[in-house]
């Protein structure tokens, strides 16, 4: 394993000047990500903030070949971009060894490119697909996906006088992923660096289709300081809200256990969407939120053989 | 050398792909198109051809694997119908505008609903303003001999656009008729060796596609997408010249039968021009002066040369087998109209007829026929948009 002082020192394939959010963890989560490619890349992107910050014509912030298509049809395009490797590569057409990374948000993953997604890790293209889970629609101002957590307050499930915030549980993307069969699966935390590099490297060299689900803290939905974004990944992690585990040739392994599991408040707290949760009459959703979170702890510790 | 061969159109447009043998082909099943998936499926698993088929879960993941491959350099493929068109309808505009050479056969059928699977031109007429050429083809002969030339066409510098090459689905897909087969050298030596400009896998010079282009420079890029489409009808003209120089048949913006002298006259796409020569034939003999116009070329559309070739003409008829829903008139018929408009010319008619594969016969045509010349006779029109073959 590298140092962190050796990585950085890598030339960064996304560099400075996108135009994301200042405290934005998505960048940081794909930097941490591009430090374990080691070949030529090609990136995907599905349509998101990611993608319409970092690349407004005539410029771009990627120091490699990119490719933006649609919302929903990153991982087919880059089955595409994969299958031309493999034929020139095939006819002696291309000598390089190149990788195939496809970024998008929880919006084009969880949601709308969900199909794309699972036909594509289906045909076993070697690519790896990372989901940047922001938990909304970020980009077009912070509405609900399958993928913002029970409770939260968006534009489209807000907390009202009647409804308090989204009423449906998020969906398990990462097992959804895991029941594939593909060769690997993991779930990471731009507030634990090396874990993210260490998994990368596993998934690009898999030899197939590898996802990685990656939480992304925002603060323009979350509603917490700019600052604190990795300090909120932190606490996702250490509430065991956001576990970090992989899943290699349908084997469990957890990759972290908090020391001290705290309680699933210190994540919910500081985050605005949140808020009207603690009033009394929502008290009873926060500790239901806190059985789901507990549920799922101990299950995946069972998967795990850790329990 | 070349042979005879008994084909169906799916047959004969499998065959010119397994000839072309593209890099990439992603493609899925859907009637009256499957056969093709088919076809080509024996062809990768018999070793027939180098290509990488990715048998993607949609047509919509179809189209999108289709550009990211021909992103990636490849010279790729897909084919479709119907409904897998309609899905694939926000990345057939990508693919365009991204200006990638994309060949797609389209086996043409009506779209729901309600449901239906046999053959009009719904689904093609849907996507005429994509920025895809198009072509369409008579017989399973003009199907392949389409497809080969539709690789020339959409590589060519100039262009760099995609091209659908469509057929009748059922009767020219599944229709057996003796076509000429050039063998598969002569085919690989005609579309030559793909050398993309751009390319993700350059590692030397990497290229970002679909960039956000927003108010600055938007307009330019689809102005210039606009420029490339009317080079095309140029780029058309010299690959038609080349094919003939090799296989004997010729090809232009259209056909014209019996048309120089003629004084009324049908337009019509695919297999229906087919069954109208016959009644040209048929009338011809029995004294009448009529004539038949085949456009071959509908994107991009080569209205002057119509209008040259129309305007002689006392009355036309331009039929549609597809409807636009304007209560005015079918899609070719509009275009027609408007090409038509600085010239002083005929009297143009519009006929919707054969939705969702309601046969067309001839004596439907002959109606047509019948109806023109005794408008031309009487100067009295009562209607301009007629539907043909139904029961009202």
């Amino acid at each position: 394993m590298a140092t962190l002082k050796e990585l950085v020192k890598k030339p960064g394939i996304l560099s400075p000047g996108h135009r994301l959010c200042a405290g934005c963890t998505a960048p940081t989560l794909v930097r941490q990500v591009l430090m374990a490619v080691d070949t030529p890349v090609v990136i995907g992107n599905a349509t998101g903030c990611l993608e319409v910050s970092t690349t407004i014509f005539p410029q771009t912030a990627w120091r490699c070949s990119w490719i933006h298509n649609a919302f929903e049809n990153a991982a087919a395009t880059a089955s595409g971009v994969e299958a031309a490797y493999k034929s020139l590569k095939r006819q002696g057409k291309i000598k390089d060894e190149f990788r195939f990374i496809t970024f998008g948000g929880d919006g084009g993953t969880y949601d709308i490119g969900l199909q794309s997604l699972s036909g594509a890790m289906e045909r076993g293209h070697h690519m790896l697909y990372v989901c940047y889970d922001n938990g909304a629609y970020m980009n077009t101002g912070i509405q609900r996906s399958s993928a913002t957590p029970r409770g939260a307050d968006t534009t489209t499930s807000p907390a009202g006088e009647k409804v308090p915030g989204k009423p449906a549980n998020r969906k398990d993307l990462t097992a959804i992923m895991a029941a594939h069969n593909i060769p690997y699966v993991a779930q990471v935390s731009p507030s634990h660096w090396n874990d993210v590099v260490t998994k990368v490297k596993k998934a690009l060299d898999c030899g197939g289709a590898a996802f990685i689900n990656a939480i992304a803290p925002c603060h323009r939905g979350w509603r917490y300081p700019i600052e604190d974004g990795i300090e909120m990944a932190r606490l996702a992690v250490d509430t065991c809200y956001w576990p970090l585990f992989e899943v290699v040739n349908g084997e469990w392994k957890l990759t972290y256990k908090p020391r001290e599991k705290k309680p699933l408040v210190e994540f919910l707290k500081p985050q605005g969407r949140f808020k009207h949760l603690f009033a009394p009459e929502n008290e009873h959703i926060i500790k239901e939120m806190q059985e789901q979170v507990d549920r799922n702890w101990e299950a995946l510790l069972k998967r795990c053989g850790e329990a | 050398m070349a042979e005879k061969k008994a084909l169906t159109g799916n047959e004969a447009v499998a065959l010119a792909m397994k000839q072309i043998e593209p890099d990439v082909v992603a493609a899925y099943p859907i009637t009256p198109q499957t056969d093709i998936v088919q076809y080509f499926s024996n062809y990768v698993a018999d070793g027939k051809v180098k290509t990488e088929f990715v048998t993607v879960e949609s047509e919509h993941s179809a189209m999108s694997a289709t550009v990211g491959a021909a992103a990636g350099g490849a010279r790729a493929m897909t084919a479709t119908s119907s409904q897998g068109l309609a899905l694939m309808w926000e990345v057939v505009y990508i693919a365009a505008s991204s200006r990638l050479p994309i060949v797609m056969p389209v086996v043409n059928r009506a779209l729901s609903g309600p449901i239906n699977i046999h053959c009009d031109h719904g689904d093609t007429m849907g996507a005429r303003d994509s920025g895809w050429i198009q072509l369409y083809s008579e017989s399973v002969q003009e199907a392949y001999d389409n497809l080969i030339q539709a690789v020339r066409i959409a590589e060519h510098p100039d262009l760099q656009l995609p091209v659908m090459v469509c057929q009748d689905g059922f009767i020219t897909s599944h229709g057996l008729e003796n076509a000429e087969i050039l063998d598969d050298e002569t085919v690989k030596r005609f579309v030559g060796e793909y050398k993309p400009r751009f390319s993700l896998l350059n590692p030397a010079k990497p290229v970002t596609f679909g960039a956000l282009d927003l108010q600055d420079y938007y307009f330019e890029h689809k102005r210039s997408q606009s420029e490339a489409m009317k080079n095309a009808g140029k780029v058309i003209l010299q690959v038609a010249e080349e094919f003939k120089k090799l296989t004997g048949r010729e090809y232009g913006y259209f056909e014209k039968y019996m048309l120089d002298d003629a004084e009324v006259a049908v337009v019509a796409l695919n297999s229906t021009a087919g069954t109208a020569k016959m009644v040209v034939d048929e009338l011809r003999q029995a004294g009448s002066k009529v004539g038949l116009l085949k456009p071959r070329v509908f994107r991009p559309f080569p209205a002057k040369e119509l209008a040259e070739t129309l305007r002689g003409l006392k009355v036309v008829a331009v039929m549609d087998r597809a409807d636009s829903f304007n209560a005015y008139g079918g899609p070719l018929f509009n275009e027609i109209r408007s090409a038509m408009y600085d010239t002083p010319g005929p009297k143009i008619l519009s006929y919707i007829y054969g939705l969702g594969g309601r046969d067309i016969g001839p004596a439907d045509v002959t109606k047509v026929y019948d109806d023109l010349l005794e408008i031309k006779k009487t100067g009295r029109c009562d209607s301009i948009l007629n539907y043909l073959g139904v029961r009202e």
